[in-house]
C-alpha cells in the first residue's frame, strides 16, 4: 500500500505510532520493574522506587527463597503437572479431534453438539467437586489434570485444522495399508505442527497457571503448586502460612523476595513464549470465529 | 457349520450404517477417551445439579438424600446477601462490556494502520504476553506495585504531593483495580481475532475509497469497521454468554474482608457457601441459577443478532 504523504496523513501516522508505543511500554514496564526488583536489594527498591535497571545487583532474594525446599518442591509439582498434563491432554485431544474431523463418521454432529453444549452450560463448581471427590481424586495430582484434560475450544480448533488437510493424502495412505492411527500419527500430526505447537502451549500455560483446582482439591500444603504458594507469599503477605514452613520468627517477606517469587512463577512461560509466539495468530484464528 | 451360515446371512442384511461403523471402528476407538472425559467431568456434574433440589448429605449420596423441592431457590431469592452479590456481579459485567470490550477493537484498528512489519510484530509480542500470566501473577505484580509500604504507585502519589491510597483494602478502589487488571491482561490478546478479520478485507475497497478522496480515518469508519461488524457481534454474544463468568480466580484473589461488600460475586459466593461452609445443596442451587442465566442470555443474544441480519454463533 502506498503511504499517505499529505500532512493529515503524516500526523495520523505519528500519533498512531506514539500511542501504540506508549501502550506497549505500559504493558511491559510492570514486568520489567518486578524482574529488576528481584535482582537487587530491598534498600535499593526503597531508595530508587521504580527500578528498571538495578545499580546494585544482588541475588540475595533468590538465595533466600531457595534457602528452604518449599519453593523448590512447589516448582517441581508445577513442572511435573505441566509436563504430564500437557502430554495427556494433547494425546486425548488430538485423538478426539481427528476422529471428529472425518466426515464419514456417523454421529459426529451429535457428539460435536454435546461438546459445544458444555461451553454454554455447566454443572458448576459444587457438582464437579463432588464428582472429583467420588472418584477419590482429592489430594492427588490427578485432580489437577483429569478434570481439565480436554478443553472444548482447543479440541474444536484442532478438529477444524485437521479438516482442512486434503482428503487425498489420507486416501493414498490408506491404499498403502495405513490404518486410521497410522494416518493420524504419521501424516496428519506432522502436517499440523503449527497448531499442535499452539494448542500445546495453551495447555501448558493452563497447567502451569493451575490455581483453582489446587485450592479446591488439595488440602495438603506440601502438594501445592507454585501459583498457590505465590499467593500465600505475595497476596496474603501476612507471612503466616509461609513462615510456618520456614522459621516461625521470620518477618513478612521483603519486596525483593516477593518479586523473586513472582519471577520464578513466571519464568517458564517467559522461556517458551518467544519460540511459540510466531504460531499464535495462525493457530488461534483457526475455527475460533466459525466454531 | 450352521453357525457360519447364519452369521453370513446377518452380514448380508447389515444396514449401511452398521457397515460404516465397523469400517470406522478405529475412529470410534479414538474418540472414546474424549467422550468418557466429557461424560464424567461435564455431563455427570450437570445431572449432579439435582442436589440443588435435595438436602444433600455427603455420606448419604444423591440417591439417599432427602428431596426438598425449591427450598434452596426460595432461600436464594429471599437472601439479602444474594441480591447484593448479583448486583456486584452485574456491575462488574457492565464495566467489562463498557470499558474492556471496545479496547481490542480500537487497538486492532490502530495496529492495522501500522505499515512497518517489525514494529507490528514487536508490539504484538509485547501486548500478548500478559495473557499467558496467571491471575495470581497479575494480581501479585499489582500487589507489589500498589502496596502501602514501598509500592511504586503510592511512592509516586507521595512525590506528587498526594496522600497514599490503600488500593487493595478500600472498597471504592476494588472495581477500578479489577477492570484495569482485566484490560492489562487481555486487551492485547483480544486483538488477534479482529486483526485476522481485518486482514481478510479486500484491499480494492481501500483503493476505491482513496480514489473517492477518503482519508485514513474515513477508510476505517466506512470500510474496516463495517467489514468486521459480524466478528464484533459474534464476540459480543460470546461475552454476553459469559455474563456471570467473571473469573473466580481473579476476584477471589482480590477479595478481602474490607472490600467484601463490593467484591463478592456469584462464583466466590458459591465457593464460600459450598466448600467452606459445606452448604452443598444451597450453593449448587446458586451455581445452577448462574448457569441458566448464562445459557438464556447467549440464546437471547444469538436470536437478536439473527434478527439484525447477522449470522450468530449457531
Amino acid at each position: 500500500m502506498v503511504e499517505d504523504r499529505t500532512l493529515s496523513g503524516r500526523l495520523f501516522v505519528a500519533v498512531n505510532y506514539t500511542l501504540l508505543t506508549i501502550i506497549a511500554l505500559v504493558t511491559v514496564l510492570p514486568f520489567i520493574h518486578v524482574v529488576a526488583g528481584s535482582f537487587t536489594t530491598n534498600a535499593e527498591i526503597a531508595a530508587k522506587k521504580f527500578v528498571l535497571i538495578p545499580t546494585v545487583w544482588s541475588l540475595e532474594a533468590y538465595k533466600f527463597i531457595f534457602s528452604t525446599d518449599t519453593i523448590f518442591r512447589a516448582l517441581s509439582v508445577s513442572v511435573g503437572v505441566t509436563m504430564i498434563g500437557t502430554l495427556l491432554s494433547m494425546f486425548v485431544t488430538s485423538l478426539m479431534a481427528y476422529g471428529l474431523s472425518r466426515r464419514d463418521l456417523d454421529g459426529r454432529n451429535v457428539i460435536m453438539f454435546l461438546v459445544v453444549f458444555t461451553m454454554l452450560f455447566s454443572g458448576g463448581m459444587i457438582p464437579t467437586f463432588l464428582v472429583v471427590k467420588e472418584l477419590g481424586l482429592i489430594d492427588s495430582y490427578a485432580a489437577l489434570i483429569l478434570p481439565s484434560a480436554i478443553g472444548a475450544f482447543n479440541m474444536i480448533i484442532l478438529k477444524n485444522f485437521f479438516q482442512n488437510i486434503p482428503e487425498g493424502l489420507e486416501e493414498s495412505a490408506k491404499i498403502d495399508g495405513c490404518n486410521d492411527f497410522g494416518i493420524l500419527f504419521r501424516i496428519v500430526l506432522p502436517l499440523s505442527l503449527p497448531s499442535i505447537a499452539t494448542i500445546s502451549l495453551f495447555y501448558a500455560v493452563t497447567y502451569w497457571n493451575t490455581y483453582l483446582s489446587a485450592i479446591l482439591y488439595l488440602n495438603d500444603s506440601q502438594m501445592w503448586p507454585i501459583q498457590v504458594l505465590l499467593r500465600q507469599i505475595v497476596v496474603l503477605a501476612s507471612g503466616m502460612d509461609y513462615s510456618s514452613n520456614l522459621d516461625s520468627a521470620v518477618p513478612p517477606p521483603d519486596q525483593s523476595v516477593k518479586m523473586a517469587v513472582i519471577v520464578v512463577a513466571t519464568l517458564p512461560i517467559l522461556l517458551v513464549y518467544p519460540f511459540l509466539q510466531k504460531h499464535f495468530a495462525k493457530g488461534a484464528m483457526l475455527g475460533s470465529i466459525k466454531g | 457349520m450352521e453357525e457360519t451360515v447364519i452369521s453370513r446371512q446377518v452380514t448380508k442384511t447389515q444396514p449401511a450404517w452398521r457397515k460404516r461403523f465397523w469400517r470406522n471402528k478405529l475412529l470410534y476407538l479414538m474418540i472414546v477417551p474424549g467422550i468418557i472425559y466429557f461424560l464424567i467431568f461435564k455431563y455427570i456434574p450437570m445431572f449432579g445439579l439435582v442436589i440443588s433440589f435435595q438436602d444433600y448429605k455427603p455420606f448419604k449420596g444423591i440417591l439417599g438424600s432427602e428431596w426438598v423441592g425449591f427450598k434452596h431457590f426460595e432461600r436464594l431469592f429471599t437472601e439479602p446477601d444474594f441480591w447484593n452479590i448479583l448486583s456486584n456481579t452485574l456491575l462488574l459485567f457492565g464495566m467489562n462490556l463498557l470499558f474492556y470490550f471496545p479496547i481490542p477493537i480500537i487497538l486492532a484498528l490502530m495496529l492495522n494502520e501500522v505499515r512497518i512489519t517489525f514494529f507490528k510484530r514487536f508490539f504484538q509480542t509485547l501486548v500478548y504476553l500478559p495473557h499467558f500470566m496467571s491471575w495470581v501473577i497479575i494480581v501479585s505484580i499489582s500487589y507489589v506495585m500498589l502496596t502501602m509500604d514501598g509500592g511504586i504507585v503510592n511512592e509516586l502519589l507521595v512525590q506528587l504531593g498526594f496522600s497514599k491510597i490503600n488500593f487493595l483494602l478500600s472498597p471504592e478502589w476494588f472495581r477500578p483495580t479489577y477492570i484495569i487488571q482485566v484490560i492489562w491482561r487481555e486487551a492485547g490478546w483480544g486483538t488477534i481475532i479482529y486483526l485476522a478479520a481485518i486482514a481478510a478485507v479486500d484491499p480494492q475497497l481501500y483503493e476505491a475509497a482513496r480514489m473517492d478522496g477518503a482519508g485514513r480515518l474515513r477508510q476505517v469508519w466506512h470500510i474496516t469497521l463495517p467489514a468486521i461488524r459480524s466478528v464484533i457481534i459474534v464476540l459480543l454474544i460470546l461475552k454476553i454468554g459469559d455474563v456471570l463468568e467473571l473469573g473466580f480466580e481473579h476476584v477471589y484473589l482480590l477479595l478481602n474482608s474490607m472490600n467484601r461488600d463490593v467484591a463478592e460475586i456469584i462464583d466466590t459466593y458459591v465457593y464460600t457457601a459450598g466448600l467452606r461452609q459445606m452448604q452443598f445443596s444451597y450453593s449448587a442451587a446458586v451455581g445452577f441459577f448462574k448457569s441458566l442465566v448464562g445459557l438464556v442470555l447467549v440464546m437471547l443474544a444469538n436470536h437478536l443478532s439473527k434478527k439484525m441480519g447477522e449470522e450468530g454463533i449457531y
